[in-house]
């Protein structure tokens, strides 16, 4: 079941503060993810102070990288589940956990972070960790 | 932030992805909840059969990869078969 939405409010806001893209339908999931050209980074979010808490000032912080990718798209597990659930079709090599990230390039996976490579670990660490991958899947091609 | 209880009220583990070794053989992979009489309750768990035609280590490796393939929404492992208890991302 859905948490109110003022209480998840703050972590949806931090997540477009750091210039994410809300997929709040499938329809919007589609147009985003579906023959996606380029780099792009799929966050989805959680409620979950364990991981989460850490997740989003992690990527916060990685977005802050010189390089990074060309676009941040979020969904919210829990609470925009049917986006939720059509994202992770674009993953569903994956396992399903919240908070995780998917980072695409051309529509391929080609780095994923699960829920438990984040529970513990400093923004510090999820953002390095983020920043190695966007030095190897995002910058610039020749 | 090691060390840090994310939940206050509960043990360090809340919350956390582990592994704990049975003493059947079976492996459990899942979200420690808590360590209680009846034995440790974890929350969207996988299990390891031993004999099941991929070894422990890379049933693992490929939980690590590719996330855990839940077999249980939630699980109590006995206090008798609860062995060791481990990150998983350690």
């Amino acid at each position: 079941m859905p948490y109110p939405p003022a209480l998840v409010a703050p972590m949806r806001e931090e997540m477009t503060r750091m210039g994410a893209r809300e997929l709040l339908t499938p329809q919007e999931v589609d147009a985003a993810i579906g023959d996606q050209k380029g780099t792009m980074l799929v966050f989805v979010n959680s409620v979950c102070g364990c991981a989460a808490a850490n997740a989003r000032p992690g990527l916060a912080r990685a977005l802050e990288h010189p390089v990074r990718p060309q676009e941040v798209v979020t969904v919210f597990a829990g609470q925009d589940v049917e986006a939720t659930a059509r994202a992770r079709q674009y993953f569903a090599d994956y396992q399903p956990s919240s908070p995780s990230m998917a980072l695409l390039r051309d529509g391929e996976v080609v780095h994923f972070v699960h829920r438990h490579q984040i529970e513990g670990r400093s923004p510090q660490a999820v953002a390095a960790e983020l920043t190695a991958a966007f030095d190897r899947y995002c910058g610039a091609t020749v | 932030m090691s060390g840090h209880v994310f939940h206050p009220g509960h043990e360090e583990l809340h919350g956390v992805t582990v592994v704990i070794r049975g003493v059947s053989g079976r492996t459990y992979v899942g979200r420690y909840h808590e360590r209680g009489d009846r034995g440790v309750v974890l929350h969207d768990v996988g299990v390891h059969e031993p004999g099941s035609g991929i070894s422990r280590d890379d049933w693992l490796a490929r939980i690590r990869k590719f996330g855990i393939k839940v077999d249980h929404r939630t699980l109590i492992v006995p206090q008798d078969e609860a062995g060791e208890v481990e990150r998983l991302a350690s």
